[in-house]
């Protein structure tokens, strides 16, 4: 089950340029939430602050509260241990190439010493059906290395190996950007059915992507976050007129 | 199908039927006679005149072929000048030469198994001193290592493989020796005497510091050539594993060594070929007697050393035949050591694809 994000008076730097400004935002439990605004407006940034993946850049500095259910992830907690409630799909499908599709999905669970061979061959079969691509698959699970997939299927996977750890949190930075339409409907669906156990944060540059898997949306701009509510208020009825501006292609 | 049906390339393009009816027919009509009917750009005009390029490209493949066949010409070439000269060592011996310990100018009895032992025990055990630290450097300097500092490191790094093999072998007589016979020695007999790799007597000269001055020359080498490897790994693997919640190391484990391990295996490859042919430094240090001796304070020989000392004092055709051998008995254990190593890399890697994307 998934715990909701609240996040207060969030900035964050590149370097001197100041990336994020003055965030807030509540993130509500298993609901998915779409982050959509033009390139360079802070969302990516955003997700990667809400696993801490933001401060793995030397450059790159972060303050402000985010609290995960009961957690302040920046005071109370280590990276390494938020990272692995969180649960992390990029832009681009980054599959071990060197592992097979099954230890890519148990990757994370060996990596923390996981070593219940019944424990793992069950959670491979539940996280590649989660991520549907379980069918297709599931015959040479041992035998292909995870990188011979293709690039839609090897996406797929990557969500099986984040669902594998049974995160609380799904944090997906433009997860079907560089698919073709077709897998990018199967991920649509994934979330859509994902949505209720876990919680889902997806950027998107795709409206009517945000339209159909998310409840709500929030529009970010130049690094400011200018509207967050429902989904459907803000693809109906914004509030303000740069989101109008943004969702009916005045420009972005 | 479509109704906007045109050209079959229009068609194959786009498989769908076309929304907005722009009606490109008209579009290529009014576009058609412009082209033909105005002079050529300068840009279109240079391209056009310029030939399909297969002369170029056959003559280019030609060449690249001429480059690759002249290494196997090469390498047949020195086999055979080796084979030749020593012949007289060859028909004396036969594969005897290659096991018996025997190393007599005077009655001329010629073995070559002290010197093959030699060179194998003391450029493994430079391996082992040396792939640990170069990795601890490489890893230091590609994922840890404040960015100011990382130039001066990699600077200083490389520095070592430029210093001249005579000047590790003098340093190594006047450092290495002493702290050998002096400190190191006497540590080592103290606390792993049991393994009965350190008895006998330690005059500083031996097999183990010759393997810790090879070392030190070839842990440059290797450890540039990993940095190099570890840098073209993705980040995006970097982040594929932090964001699963690992650890900087469990990260560098995962997402960077495993990745780069074929790479590595090359770079260390790369290594133990310096040190089998390595010559000035170790003939300095290795005290230079044909023993097979299980400890490592023992001195010993390597082929490459006896070539180098021996080969201006050799009397007698046989003697300088069975020193020309033992050039033929260097070439043939690179061979094999790098079959072997090969053979390793293909036996980890068959199933799994080393591509890094």
């Amino acid at each position: 089950m998934g715990v909701g994000i609240l996040v207060e008076d969030l900035n964050a730097w590149y370097g001197t340029t100041h990336t994020l400004q003055d965030i807030n935002l509540h993130i509500p439990a298993n609901h998915a939430t779409a982050l959509i605004g033009p390139s360079g407006c802070g969302k990516s940034t955003f997700v990667r602050c809400l696993n801490r993946m933001h401060e793995t850049n030397p450059i790159a500095r972060a303050t402000g509260v985010v609290k995960m259910g009961e957690i302040d992830i920046y005071n109370d907690a280590s990276p390494v241990e938020i990272r692995r409630r969180v649960g992390m799909v990029f832009q681009r499908p980054n599959p071990f190439p060197t592992m097979s599709i099954y230890d890519n999905v148990v990757s994370g669970l060996k990596l923390n010493g996981f070593r219940n061979r019944r424990i793992l061959d069950e959670t491979v079969e539940r996280s590649l059906k989660q991520a549907a691509l379980w069918e297709e698959v599931k015959d040479d699970l041992k035998k292909k290395s995870g990188a011979s997939l293709s690039g839609g299927q090897q996406q797929r996977m990557c969500i099986a190996r984040a669902l594998a750890v049974d995160p609380e949190v799904l944090l997906m930075d433009e997860p079907a950007s560089a698919l073709d339409p077709v897998s990018t409907s199967k991920i649509e669906d994934l979330i859509f059915q994902l949505k209720s156990q876990y919680t889902i944060v997806i950027v998107t540059h795709n409206m009517q992507q945000a339209a159909r898997v998310a409840e709500n949306t929030g529009f970010f701009l130049n690094g400011k976050m200018v509207e967050f509510d429902s989904t459907h208020k803000i693809f109906t009825n914004p509030r303000d007129k740069r989101t109008e501006d943004y969702i009916t292609g005045r420009f972005g | 199908m479509s109704s906007t049906r045109m050209t079959p390339e229009r068609e194959t393009s786009s498989p769908l039927p076309v929304p907005t009816p722009v009606s490109p027919p008209a579009a290529f009509a009014d576009m058609a006679p412009a082209v033909a009917s105005t002079t050529l750009s300068p840009i279109r005009d240079y391209l056009s005149k310029r030939g399909s390029g297969r002369l170029a490209d056959d003559s280019f493949a030609a060449v690249m072929l001429i480059c690759a066949c002249s290494i196997f010409a090469i390498v047949l070439f020195i086999f055979g000048i080796l084979i030749m000269h020593s012949r007289l060592s060859l028909a004396q011996f036969g594969w005897k030469f290659f096991t018996t310990q025997a190393w007599d100018p005077v009655s001329g009895d010629f073995g070559a198994l002290p010197f093959i032992y030699g060179t194998l025990a003391t450029s493994l055990l430079a391996l082992c001193m040396a792939v640990p630290l170069a990795l601890g450097v490489a890893i230091f300097l590609t994922e840890l290592c404040p960015r100011p500092l990382r130039a001066p490191i990699s600077f200083l790094t490389e520095l070592l493989a430029a210093i001249p093999s005579v000047v590790y072998g003098l340093w190594a007589v006047f450092v290495l020796v002493p702290l050998m016979r002096d400190v190191i020695g006497p540590f080592l007999s103290k606390t792993l005497g049991w393994t009965g790799f350190f008895d006998g007597p330690n005059f500083g000269v031996g097999l183990l510091t010759a393997s810790m001055i090879l070392a030190i020359m070839i842990l440059p080498i290797i450890s540039s050539l990993t940095r190099d490897i570890m840098t073209a790994v993705p980040n995006s693997q970097r982040e594929a594993v932090l964001a699963l919640g690992a650890t900087r190391w469990e990260m560098i484990r995962v997402g960077v060594l495993r990745n780069s391990r074929i790479g590595i295996v090359g770079a260390v490859m790369l290594g133990l070929g310096r040190a089998l042919g390595e010559t000035m430094a170790v003939t300095m240090v290795i005290g230079n007697h044909p023993d097979i001796s299980k400890s490592l304070f023992a001195p010993g020989y390597t082929l490459a050393s006896v070539i180098a000392n021996e080969f201006s004092e050799a009397t007698g055709d046989l003697y300088l035949s069975a020193l020309i051998e033992i050039g033929l008995a260097l070439f043939l254990v690179t061979i094999v050591v790098n079959a072997i190593a090969r053979l390793m890399v293909w036996a980890v890697t068959r199933n799994a694809p080393a591509r890094v994307i």
